[in-house]
């Protein structure tokens, strides 16, 4: 496995920049995700219209595959229902862990699939979508929970 | 600077040792392993293993029990590891050498069984800031569970800790000191001779965690005239899940037993039980008999080599970390303070951690990432996590330019 199907151009490039990064307010669902192994954390916030997801952002620090993974999951669920977006989870899900995941309507998020080869690796990646699961499923953005992939 | 003036020390010949540690010959994806974790833990020389392979293979039985054979050859063996431990670490007497599972074994156990029955309300636990989470828990529980206090002494920006701001934090109401004596976060060695004296001038009672000072300096419990000091057994070369807690005869013979069970009784009878002499008191249970001998063979291979080369190549080694790592651009060392054990800890503009560690594996280089079980430290530098290379006299300068060359790789890849 070479380091650069793990390190993808698309990952490096959301590492580097980030998409939908910084605060959001004010905004409907929020949650904090954790992981104590690595001190990766992320706080995700939420705006909803109706059951669509209007906006999403997110802050915090982690590494190059949380960082993207992040970055690709707001701009893969953004425009989508609670019941897509925790559908597309179960995907990724199955992308980082299984080997024969479909991949091909994940879009960019596919990229993310070198990172099974790096079990270390996984709770990086999906950090996001825990965070993002626990937060559609909190009532308000007052209501903050905390996850952690630990 | 210029590297070809450091040289590795010539007195010191690093291929032999190398050959003794079986592990160093083999590859991880494709490249020899460069192993800089030995802060997690160290690996074992071919004389550790064979003692453990002897002691499997033909001496195992349960100790202190049997008149039969192998009991005794088993129990002699594993008496004969605490004898070594105790000229290891010149204990006065035998009876100061208990076996546990590990440093954090021995602090929960100085915790609970020395300081629980010793402890109320108002009365304090002094330790310090760059302290391993096995040095801070233990108390926190203690707190909760007594009504005491924790205090923390400072530790300034370059990752040292100051005697003067310790023993300004030595109340009438401390009761007990527990400190590293190298950090395992920053390599700072304490100025723990200068924190033992305060102390005890103040009859206050001090533990050491000296998990990361064992494999790098000697260590003579009674020069020191510490009341604990606690190590563990695989960071100095020997097995997992085999302890040191040395502690003070008179001490111990006051504390109750921590664990109750076989082995660390004299009787037992439904109405009462009669504890049994040091050191097993504190050894309830069959314990871990070939870590133990692990262990004694770990010193036993230690003591073989000229120590003074050991820490003089360590020495070196640090220095030219320092140098070779210090003059990568974005690199910043965590943790400066004049007196290092050979350990270094940093943070790459741009890199994660976690992505260097990453890259580094894939070049076979080990190092640790992440928080060190110090996160007060990562808190007090304002970095979630950091790198670190730990460095055994079984390292090379080569392997430092190797963790150099990657970590250039790794900022090459994401800055």
């Amino acid at each position: 496995m070479e380091l650069t199907e793990l390190y993808r151009d698309i990952i490096l490039d959301h590492n580097r920049r980030p998409r939908n990064f910084g605060p959001l307010e004010p905004a409907d669902l929020a949650a904090e995700g954790f992981n104590p192994l690595c001190g990766d954390r992320l706080t995700l916030k939420i705006k909803l219209c109706g059951d669509r997801i209007e906006d999403i952002r997110f802050e915090g620090q982690g590494c190059a595959i949380s960082t993207a993974s992040a970055s690709l999951m707001t701009e893969a669920v953004k425009g989508k229902s609670r019941a897509q977006a925790l559908d597309m989870f179960d995907r990724v899900h199955r992308l980082l862990t299984v080997d024969t995941a479909p991949e091909e309507d994940l879009g960019k998020i596919a990229a993310l699939s070198g990172v099974r080869e790096y079990p270390a690796r996984v709770k990086c990646a999906s950090l996001c979508w825990h965070t993002l699961a626990s937060a559609l499923k909190s009532a308000t953005a007052q209501d903050i929970p905390a996850v952690s992939t630990e | 600077m210029n590297d070809t003036v450091l040289k590795e020390p010539a007195s010191f010949d690093v291929d032999a040792v190398r050959g003794q540690f079986p592990i160093l010959a083999r590859l991880v994806h494709g490249r020899s392993l460069c192993y800089l974790d030995n802060g997690a833990s160290g690996q074992r020389p071919q004389a550790v293993i064979d003692a453990v392979d002897d002691y499997e293979r033909r001496h195992h039985a349960n100790i202190h029990r049997g008149v039969h054979t192998l009991s005794q050859e088993a129990t002699a063996l594993y008496e004969a590891a605490r004898d070594r431990v105790m000229s290891f670490i010149h204990a006065r007497s035998r009876h100061e050498i208990i076996f546990v599972r590990g440093t954090t074994e021995a602090i929960n156990l100085v915790a609970q069984s020395y300081a629980r029955p010793l402890l109320g309300t108002g009365d304090e636990v002094l330790i310090t800031h760059l302290e391993h989470h096995a040095n801070i828990v233990p108390w926190q529980m203690l707190c909760e569970q007594t009504g005491a206090k924790l205090v923390v002494a400072p530790m300034d920006s370059r990752g040292e800790v100051h005697a003067e701001a310790v023993e300004a934090l030595m109340s009438l109401r401390t009761r007990l000191l527990a400190c590293a004596h190298v950090s395992n976060a920053l390599g700072t060695v304490l100025p723990i001779r200068r924190l033992i004296r305060a102390a005890k001038a103040r009859g206050i009672v001090t533990l050491i965690d000296g998990a990361q000072a064992v494999p790098h300096m000697s260590v003579d419990v009674e020069e020191l005239d510490c009341d604990f000091y606690a190590f563990s057994g695989h960071k100095l070369y020997g097995p997992t899940g085999i302890g040191v807690l040395y502690g003070r005869e008179a001490l111990l013979e006051r504390m109750p037993p921590w664990q109750g069970g076989g082995d660390m009784i004299l009787s037992v009878s439904f109405e009462k039980t009669t504890f049994a002499a040091l050191p097993a008191k504190f050894e309830a249970g069959t314990p871990n008999i070939s870590g133990a001998v692990g262990l004694g063979a770990a010193i036993e291979y230690l003591e073989s080599l000229d120590l003074r080369a050991v820490r003089a190549h360590e020495h070196s080694l640090l220095e030219h970390a320092t140098r070779r790592l210090g003059r990568i651009d974005g690199l910043r060392i965590i943790g400066t303070a004049k007196d290092k054990a050979s350990l270094i800890s940093f943070t790459v503009a741009g890199v994660h951690p976690h992505d260097l560690g990453t890259v580094a594996d894939e070049d076979g280089i080990a190092i640790r990432t992440g928080h060190h079980c110090a996160m007060p430290v990562m808190e007090f530098f304002k970095v979630p996590a950091t790198a670190r290379a730990s460095l055994a006299f079984y390292n090379t300068f080569g392997e430092i330019d190797r963790l150099a060359a990657a970590v250039e790789r790794a900022r090459a890849l994401f800055c």
